[in-house]
């Protein structure tokens, strides 16, 4: 989500950010400053998110500016916030609060967020709501300012180092499905949680199942209303699927350069139906990249497009059929795999490891985030607006078969 | 096809194709360049500058006028109805586009007559035409051939193609790739006595040119020493064309053949060549956009389709089955869209490795999704998609038929092994 910045930059916004930069490293000397003393004062000068509104780590300016402070930043050595750890929070999380949290959550929650201090992660998928969200099972129940929340959420990367989570419940059984959610802040470092590896295809487990037993929220922590649940959960997976093949990558960026490196120093491994199938991925790839930026511009320029539901499916599919070509083409070390060893990394990296693992790891990008399937249906019914599906699921929630 | 590589059209040589304006300098964004490609895939340095893969606003006034004369005049029946007569370019809608609305002349500088456009603004005119697929010769007489005389230098010819006056054909095979310079069929013959001083006469046959029946004037390569390009009057006696029964009768080609026509040298050397490389890339490169521009008709007329016709008392657009295969081609117009943009705008840029690519990548995905949006087209309308009394063959017609023009996809994929720095199996 685009929040400030709707204005065109004038010119001499890079060369201010620039000079603010320089002010700010000659008043905190990055080889000196204590790491997260350095994060909370770059957060309240502004130059955090140029983006965001003044107050909260940023100024205001168009999103496209905060490359500009950032290329500073880092061609000055200056600590990071160590943005690969905190995904869902930098990506998810903050945009939603940004949006629909009230001005004590922004300064409660955004600042720490930022630093790094505290992860956050994302209570969404259930064993029983996959693709059907708005059918998840988990119940909160409200006694005075205190909300109680019981279920079990499952994919929930970051969830064994987050302090706190984005969670979606039930809250009112009696109405229809989407009606009846309210969104919260989760504090996750409390006896009623309980987080449990989930080990994948790829042997490690990026990801976890939570259990909510007696789990306790304050009211003070809910994001929208009562019942607008899904309202919220709306923009927060929007940003999601922006997110996963939504960034800005050079050309041979993506899962095309191993592959293309592979191609170009192992002549011996060359074949005329590989061959065939380079040239169309690394085509594909490079227009995918191409289309991504198109997108960005509309973006820039005020005319956003529906064009970015386009993007994750193509990304999956990319992903896919490049990391299988890779196995392939690696032939008999495709038969090999680098580690089956249990591991719960720090965060995804699509693009790691070995072939085996890019292969393994790659079929879950057209589920995560929203299948494929789902992501069709979205394109047909609102970019297209085909009718919609014949629905059973209308009436009250508890009612629903299961 | 000869086996001459042509290199790639020299840096520059499209300045006097009006390169730059309305090329979008200052576009938004800051990905969409050919820098940042990692040292050592590619043994080339891109030039630093972000391709704008927008639409701006004088691009969407003339595109506006362009829809709305074809509208006018080019609807589908009108279109189809022509393909059985022996007229099959619509000389009248020609002259209102080439001469009123002033398409002729986008890529003529305006000292020479022309709009002083760019190929940004000459493939927005594509998009268009490959909607209605209408038969008029835009991409030969005020691309190709344009393209050609501007790389020549000429300021003899190209005023009288700025204004429609006349309109000229490159008497080179549609079928020919962009990347081995085809083999001229045509050769010299000795002066003649009375012939003046810079005339000179050529014999040949040229075979399956698109957009040459409606031409004045015909431009041909000849593999003379030095290699020369040469134009010639379609009035003199010697010339002959003979139509041909094509794929695509929206863009019906011809046999030509010359016998002691007159002709004027236009170019020579390494000049020529470079003119016949930059007009069938440029050629190319607006061809995608045609491409892409078809393959959107094809899905809006589908997708409005869907919603209408009704079995088993449903929208058929309601079932799942369709609503998927119409999401993915929405999805693969989309990847099209930037391709073409991404090549248009390189093209305005002028001639280089980059902009090859660019043409590269737009002509291979354009001509792949074209071809999917027709076929999908029939598929999803059902039996009526089949019928002659439907426009769903003549978009199907033309895809395939584009699909081959200007080098197929497999071809120019084949270029990647130079320009990606991927190169092929021993």
């Amino acid at each position: 989500m685009l929040t400030g910045g709707t204005g065109s930059a004038p010119s001499t916004e890079p060369d201010s950010l620039r000079s603010q930069v320089a002010a700010f490293l000659a008043a905190h000397d990055p080889g000196t400053t204590e790491r997260l003393e350095f994060l909370r004062a770059r957060y309240d000068a502004g130059l955090a998110w140029v983006h965001y509104p003044a107050g909260l780590g940023g100024q205001g300016l168009p999103r496209s500016l905060q490359v500009v402070v950032d290329r500073e930043f880092t061609a000055a050595g200056a600590p990071t916030n160590y943005p690969e750890r905190n995904g869902i929070g930098l990506g998810m999380a903050a945009p939603t609060i940004l949006a629909h949290g009230t001005p004590e959550q922004k300064e409660r929650w955004l600042r720490p967020l930022w630093t790094g201090e505290e992860i956050w992660c994302q209570l969404f998928s259930e064993p029983g709501a996959g693709s059907d969200l708005a059918g998840l099972a988990t119940r909160a129940v409200r006694d005075g300012d205190n909300w109680t929340a019981n279920g079990q959420k499952v994919w929930t990367s970051s969830a064994h180092m987050a302090r706190r989570a984005l969670l979606v419940a039930r809250t009112n059984p009696d109405v229809p499905k989407h009606e009846g959610l309210t969104y919260f802040a989760l504090d996750m470092q409390q006896p009623g949680v309980e987080v449990r590896p989930l080990r994948q295809a790829t042997g490690e487990a990026e990801f976890n199942e939570v259990f909510l037993t007696d789990a306790q929220i304050q009211d003070a922590d809910r994001i929208g209303d009562v019942g607008q649940g899904w309202t919220v959960s709306m923009s927060t997976l929007m940003n999601e699927r922006v997110s996963i093949g939504g960034n800005a990558l050079p050309r041979e960026g993506g899962m095309i350069a191993s592959a293309a490196r592979t191609w170009r120093e192992h002549p011996e491994l060359r074949t005329p139906g590989l061959y065939d199938r380079l040239l169309r991925l690394w085509a594909d790839a490079e227009v995918a990249r191409l289309a991504g930026a198109r997108l960005r511009q509309q973006l820039a320029a005020g005319q956003p497009g529906p064009e970015g539901s386009a993007a994750k499916l193509v990304f999956a599919r990319l992903n896919q059929e490049i990391s299988e070509f890779e196995v392939e083409l690696t032939g008999a070390d495709g038969l090999l795999y680098d580690d089956w060893t249990m591991r719960r990394p720090e965060g995804a990296n699509f693009f790691g490891r070995n072939p085996g693992f890019r292969f393994l790891r790659a079929k879950g990008n057209s589920i995560e985030g929203g299948t494929s399937e789902i992501l069709r249906n979205i394109i047909a019914e609102r970019v297209l607006g085909l009718p919609k599906e014949a629905r059973v699921d209308t009436g009250p929630w508890k009612d629903l078969p299961r | 096809m000869s086996e001459t590589t042509v290199n790639h059209p020299a840096p520059g040589q499209s300045s006097a194709a009006g390169a730059g304006a309305g090329a979008g300098a200052g576009g938004p964004g800051a990905d969409a360049g050919g820098p940042g490609l990692e040292p050592g895939a590619s043994g080339r340095n891109r030039p630093a500058r972000t391709a704008n893969l927008l639409y701006g606003e004088a691009e969407t006034e003339l595109r506006a006028a362009v829809r709305d004369l074809l509208t006018d005049k080019a609807s589908w029946r009108d279109v189809l109805a022509r393909t059985e007569t022996g007229q099959t370019y619509d000389a009248s809608l020609w002259h209102t586009l080439a001469a009123e609305v002033g398409c002729a002349g986008l890529l003529i500088p305006e000292s020479l007559g022309g709009a002083g456009a760019s190929y940004r603004e000459a493939a927005v005119v594509a998009e268009e035409l490959g909607r209605a697929v209408a038969p008029v010769p835009f991409l030969g007489s005020a691309v190709i051939a344009t393209t050609a005389l501007l790389a020549a230098g000429d300021t003899a010819l190209l005023p009288e193609l700025a204004s429609g006056a006349v309109t000229a054909s490159l008497a080179i095979p549609f079928a020919a790739g962009t990347r081995i310079r085809p083999a001229a069929t045509v050769r010299l013959e000795p002066p003649q006595r009375g012939d003046e001083p810079g005339e000179y006469r050529l014999s040949g046959t040229v075979s399956g040119v698109a957009d040459a029946l409606p031409a004045d004037l015909l431009i041909f390569p000849v593999d003379s020493v030095p290699y020369g390009l040469y134009a010639v009057q379609v009035t003199d006696p010697g010339v002959g064309k003979r139509p041909l029964v094509s794929l695509d009768m929206t863009r019906q080609l011809c046999d030509i053949r010359l016998e002691q026509v007159v002709a004027r040298r236009v170019a020579a050397g390494p000049a020529a060549e470079q003119a016949v490389a930059a007009a069938l890339l440029a050629g190319a490169g607006i061809l995608a956009s045609e491409q892409f521009g078809l393959a959107e008709q094809c899905l809006d007329t589908t997708v409005a389709y869907v919603k209408e016709r009704r079995q088993f008392a449903r929208p058929v657009g309601g079932f799942q089955a369709i609503k998927h295969r119409l999401a993915d081609l929405w999805v693969s117009v989309t990847q099209a869209r930037a391709a073409a943009r991404y090549a248009a705008d390189w093209l305005a840029a002028g001639f280089g490795p980059e902009t090859t690519l660019a043409v590269v990548l737009a002509k291979a995905t354009c001509s792949d999704t074209a071809l999917k949006a027709a076929q999908e087209m029939i598929q999803l309308h059902g039996g009526i998609g089949f019928t002659w009394e439907h426009p769903a063959h003549l978009y199907l017609k033309r895809a395939k038929a584009d699909s081959i023009g200007l080098g197929t996809a497999d071809a120019h994929r084949a270029s990647l092994d130079v320009l990606a720095n991927l190169p092929a199996p021993e």
